[in-house]
């Protein structure tokens, strides 16, 4: 059987779990009380964090126990807690959710983390287009304030610790953590350059951990049943359950919380099975920003770091774009090289300039006037841009792009020799 | 030290230091467009990419930081892919159009592209094409062919402290631009065209006139301040097209203010007085050298006994301020003066002091504290405001006591109330006094305020500190009361007192004696004499420019030594010489530290004129006074270093305190009004700071 729902969108089904009273029922609060009364020191949380085997769940899949660790929670001056909920990757939309169903644990975690780095502030940066999710965390932070667990000398611990909320505005770039942090100081949203890293060098100059929606929501759950149980949730290399967002040509798509490792199978039946009795083409199990998976190797794969891996991709932020066999590969690459293309920060050149190029190739390409060479030039273009970028947004216009030119030349080629696509009937 | 291999070559450098500086300082060749040395590092061009082994990736030579051990190769296959990659990149959207592009032949892009760029280019899909911006008078944009470096808008930022451009949108559609349509105000904005690699941001009066390649560069010292910044004159068939900073680190650093850069304008304008002209029964002739130098030496040796007042501009240099006042003295005159914008002479009494800054430019910015006196310093001498900005940046306190607050590009703080100036710093310098435990007489009457005296401790606390009298105090009615207190201030509080020279050579003029011993100041030959013998000056030097006017024509016979030839000359001089321009001529500057810098002639004088030095020196002779046989302006240095004239303490200084507040007497002079030349530069006459009303800051 298929496990649901066991960390953070364990109270999914019941009426106003985004309130603070139900959340407190569900024993909400207690960890963050504990840790207030000094039971629990933030070494041994680090412990528990590392023992549960979480994985970074905005996409990079960085183990989080140890990016905690690299914080000096003793050394003098402001540090930060960042909350990257922008979730702009298209095909992701699990921290919507978790603001809508769960914002509470997303507090809690927000806050242990603030304890254990040392930071008395945090930020959560919200999509810009979130404004339920907003209002729904804002309100949920007021709760929290007001049931005295937020704010200063937080039940006489001594402890001070706040939150703020920022609205993003739509920028995809704003997502990449640096950029996040320029947006917030009021910046234009572009990336920095690397070294310094945010541990060192983040908001406002200070040292800053960033960490993702899911993984800080998942962090009361985990301290309340222990790192172990978490990480027995999942498989070898990834502990514990994962959001998975499945979009596209499914019959019900939507969020789903499963286990780390659930056959891809399985949970593209919990989405209905692909629409209208057609079968799978292929999949896109990360966002946009991750390989393409041809249907008999996705079929074969489970939903964790390494099986995705061997099936030639990427788990990323667990967002399956399901496409059936109608699909016209080459317009899917289109759209994402537009998207691209249209969000490329501008900074560096090989992302402002590149994107555009792969794009308008394309579009000349869709339009009937693609040339035997602009294949060739597509691959070419796209390994120019790969790793010569300050971020990671241009390595990922190519990745998509590259991957369905590897699996799907014909159709390409198809449109190079006939002016159409593969799926035109002549 | 870490030793790092680059190409092979094993260097030692600083752990930390960027690897581009460490190749450069090795001369091995990386591409780079974003990166400047004196801007902050952006990573954003990738045009750096080198191979460092153990990085999977490229790295941007200008953002790595070496370490022990460090194996990089700028020349590897992936390294020149990369760099290739960038290049293809770069030129995809770049219009390519060098061939109607002031840049082209100084172009970073086309340098580069030599050596990275493919002959012809694959992409074939329709341009990028930006609209350009109308950034003011002096800069032109071209943005289609911008690359975003952002190197001017950091420039903006970091150095001239005015967020004037700035990057917005996103992707391709990022564009360089003024946020809101405005001009570009900055006194410093040219060097943005300096700092633009492509043909983005060009000089919009020298646009269209020259390509590069035909240019002729003479090493120059600017004309327009006491600074003395270097520059290169470029000339094409003996015409001035355009001035640029020369580097030099101890002084302008690679910058230079606009009003040095784009006075050259007046150098070809339209009323340059070409021929010798004399006045006959009231009406011009032009003559040739001959007659009219001998109607103007008998002019003037008719007026000899009566009162002859001789008169220079301070950016005249230093051996035509020593020829002059040595033929002013050789006929019997006293009356010598430079100091047009001066009002209160009373320190004259004692002696003289020669202005100067004793601090060396470039260690302003190793102040702790500053304290200015009657000073916008950031528009009478804005590279002196640079230096005084990155100290501030470090940390540094800047005390400005002035009759209004300005517009400075730092955070300062500005003492501008209508207690006025004099009792501000009596304030100031009675905090000071007390914390000494100096009673002295000058501050028997004056109060301190609690602010007066957290501002005094921070000066006495201060290692590095400086009082400064700029422009608006030694136009004051009360310029010696204000040294007097000044001079107090600096003692207890163990700063360094400095008088700001405004001009290019006012130390020069002082060091020639160019001042009136125990004659007529230049207030009071303004008020009317017999005759005038007048070098680079106009009526509009003056405070009052009516008055001056006036006396030039009442005045019986006047020889005018001008390179302009102006309605208002014509009116009343008798007799107009035509001098050369400060790129026409050989001569020394003394800037404000009093260092020497002689400078070549860059173009021949325009017309008949000719280098003030010679005219004076045929004068000399012509009265037959002795020593006038130079043949070279070295000649004439030499005899000016000979014999310098001494210098007054201005601790003994005559004055008393006065109550009332003549703030408001002060003429604030616009920068672009400050001499002849730059009053006649259109370009820089169709900026803001060309007058007081539009001045930036003047009016706040």
């Amino acid at each position: 059987m298929v496990y649901q729902n066991e960390n953070c969108f364990r109270l999914n089904d019941q009426e106003r779990s985004y309130d603070i009273d139900v959340y407190m029922a569900n024993g909400g609060y207690e960890i963050w009380k504990k840790v207030l009364a000094g039971e629990l020191e933030p070494a041994e949380i680090i412990e528990q964090v590392k023992a549960s085997n979480i994985r970074g769940r905005g996409g990079a899949g960085f183990p989080t126990g140890l990016k905690w660790s690299f914080m000096n929670r003793e050394a003098p001056g402001q540090k930060y807690i960042v909350c990257n909920s922008d979730e702009g990757e298209p095909g992701t939309f699990k921290d919507r959710d978790i603001h809508r169903y769960n914002p509470h644990a997303l507090v809690e975690g927000m806050m242990i983390a603030g304890y254990v780095i040392g930071a008395s502030e945090g930020y959560n940066y919200i999509r810009g287009e979130f404004w339920e999710p907003y209002q729904i965390f804002k309100n949920a932070i007021e709760q929290a304030r007001e049931a005295g667990l937020l704010g200063k000398n937080i039940l006489d611990s001594g402890w001070d610790f706040d939150l703020h909320v920022h609205l993003g505005a739509g920028a995809y770039i704003c997502g990449e953590e640096t950029a996040l942090l320029e947006s917030i100081e009021g910046k234009k949203g572009q990336p920095r350059f690397k070294p310094p890293f945010p541990a060192s060098y983040g908001l406002y100059g200070k040292p800053t951990t960033i960490n993702n929606t899911e993984t800080l929501a998942s962090i009361p759950m985990i301290l309340a049943k222990g790192g172990k149980w978490f990480n027995d949730l999942g498989v070898k290399n990834a502990g514990g359950t994962k959001l998975y967002s499945v979009s596209g040509h499914v019959n019900s798509p939507g969020n789903f919380e499963v286990r780390m490792g659930t056959p891809f199978k399985d949970l593209l039946e919990l989405a209905g099975g692909v629409w209208q009795g057609r079968k799978l083409k292929c999949v896109i199990p990360g966002g946009a920003s991750t390989a393409i998976i041809p249907a008999e190797k996705a079929l074969e794969m489970n939903m964790d770091y390494d099986s995705i891996a061997n099936a030639g991709s990427f788990l990323g932020a667990g967002s399956m774009i399901v496409m059936d066999e109608t699909t016209d590969i080459v317009k899917v690459c289109r759209n994402l090289s537009h998207f691209y293309w249209d969000e490329s920060c501008g900074q560096c050149t090989p992302c402002r300039e590149g994107t555009g190029w792969l794009m308008r190739v394309l579009d000349r390409i869709i339009d009937g006037k693609g040339r035997p060479e602009d294949i060739a030039a597509l691959k070419d273009v796209s390994g120019k841009i790969m790793g010569n970028v300050i971020c990671g947004l241009g390595d990922a216009a190519t990745i998509a792009l590259t991957s369905a030119i590897d699996h799907y030349e014909h159709e390409f080629m198809h449109y190079v020799e006939h002016g159409c696509s593969i799926f035109d009937r002549k | 030290m870490v030793k790092v291999e680059i190409n092979g070559q094993v260097i030692e450098a600083h752990e930390g230091d960027m690897l581009i500086d460490v190749a450069d300082g090795a001369q091995i060749p990386i591409p780079r467009f974003c990166y400047h040395k004196k801007l902050s590092i952006a990573a954003n061009c990738r045009m750096c990419l080198v191979d460092v082994e153990g990085a999977w990736k490229p790295l941007p030579a200008c953002a790595t930081p070496v370490t022990d051990g460090m194996v990089v190769r700028t020349n590897s296959p992936k390294a020149i892919a990369s760099q290739k990659s960038v290049m293809e990149f770069l030129l995809i959207n770049h219009p390519l159009d060098c061939p109607i592009c002031d840049q082209g032949g100084e172009c970073e892009l086309q340098d580069v592209a030599m050596d990275y760029g493919e002959d012809v280019s694959r992409y074939t899909e329709a341009k990028r094409v930006v609209g350009d911006k109308n950034a003011g008078p002096l800069i032109s944009t071209d943005m289609t062919r911008c690359i975003h470096c952002t190197r001017c808008v950091r420039f903006g930022q970091e150095v001239a402290g005015m967020m004037e451009l700035g990057a917005t949108g996103r992707s391709e559609w990022m564009e360089i631009g003024t946020y809101v349509e405005k001009s570009i105000d900055s006194e410093m904005s040219g060097n943005m065209i300096d700092l633009c690699p492509v043909g983005a941001l060009t000089s919009k009066p020298f646009r269209y006139t020259t390509r590069t390649w035909e240019l002729k560069a003479h090493q120059g010292i600017a004309a327009h301040d006491s600074i003395g910044s270097h520059i290169q004159v470029h000339s094409k068939n003996d015409k001035v097209m355009r001035v640029v900073p020369h580097e030099n680190e101890d002084i302008n650093e690679v910058w230079l203010s606009d009003r040095d850069r784009f006075s050259y304008e007046s150098i070809n304008a339209e009323d340059r007085l070409t021929k010798p002209m004399i006045k006959v029964n009231g009406e011009w002739k032009a003559t040739d050298w001959e007659t009219a130098l001998q109607v103007a030496i008998e002019g003037l040796q008719k007026a000899v006994g009566n009162d002859i007042g001789v008169m220079a501009s301070a950016n005249s240099t230093t051996e035509e301020l020593h020829l002059l006042q040595k033929i002013a003295r050789g006929i019997g005159s006293e009356n010598i003066d430079f100091r047009t914008r001066q009002v209160d002479f009373s320190a004259d009494a004692k002696g003289f002091h020669t202005p100067g800054l004793a601090t060396a430019i470039a260690d302003v910015e190793k102040q702790d504290a500053v304290v200015m006196v009657g000073s916008y310093l950031r528009k009478e001498l804005p590279i002196l405001n640079l230096r005084l900005r990155k100290a501030t940046l470090k940390g540094a306190k800047v005390i400005a006591v002035n009759p209004q607050a300005f517009k400075f590009n730092y955070d300062l703080e500005q003492i501008a109330d209508d207690n006025g100036m004099v009792a501000n710093l009596a304030g100031l310098a009675k905090a000071a006094a007390d914390a000494k435990g100096d009673n002295d007489a000058l501050l028997a009457n004056v109060t301190a305020t609690d602010t007066d005296k957290v501002n005094a401790e921070a000066l006495i606390n201060a290692k590095n500190s400086i009082v400064m009298l700029g422009q608006i105090a030694q136009s004051h009615a009360d310029y010696a009361l204000l040294t007097k207190l000044a001079a107090s201030l600096a003692k207890n509080t163990d700063s360094e007192l400095s008088i700001l020279p405004i001009q290019a050579n006012e130390v020069g003029a002082n060091l020639v004696n160019f001042l009136p011993a125990n004659g007529k100041n230049a207030a009071q030959m303004a008020q009317g004499m017999d005759a005038f013998l007048l070098m680079g000056l106009e009526a509009a030097d003056f405070t009052d420019a009516t008055q001056a006017g006036q006396a030039f024509k009442n005045a019986g016979f006047v020889v005018n030594l001008t390179a302009f030839d102006s309605e208002e000359a014509r009116q009343y001089s008798d007799v107009m010489l035509p001098i050369a321009l400060f790129a026409e001529t050989a001569g020394t500057f003394v800037n404000i530290n009093g260092n020497k810098q002689s400078f070549k002639m860059s173009v021949k004088p325009q017309g008949d004129a000719k280098a003030a030095w010679k005219v004076l020196r045929v004068m000399g002779n012509m009265f037959n006074l002795a020593g006038f046989d130079y043949t070279h302006t070295n000649e004439v240095l030499r005899e000016v270093l000979d014999n310098r004239s001494t210098t007054l303490a201005l601790a003994h200084l005559d004055a008393e305190m006065v109550s009332a507040n003549n703030d408001s007497k002060v003429v604030m002079v616009a920068p672009y009004q400050m001499d002849a030349m730059v009053r006649r530069a259109p370009s820089l006459q169709k900026t803001p700071d060309a007058n007081v009303a539009t001045m930036v800051g003047g009016q706040d």
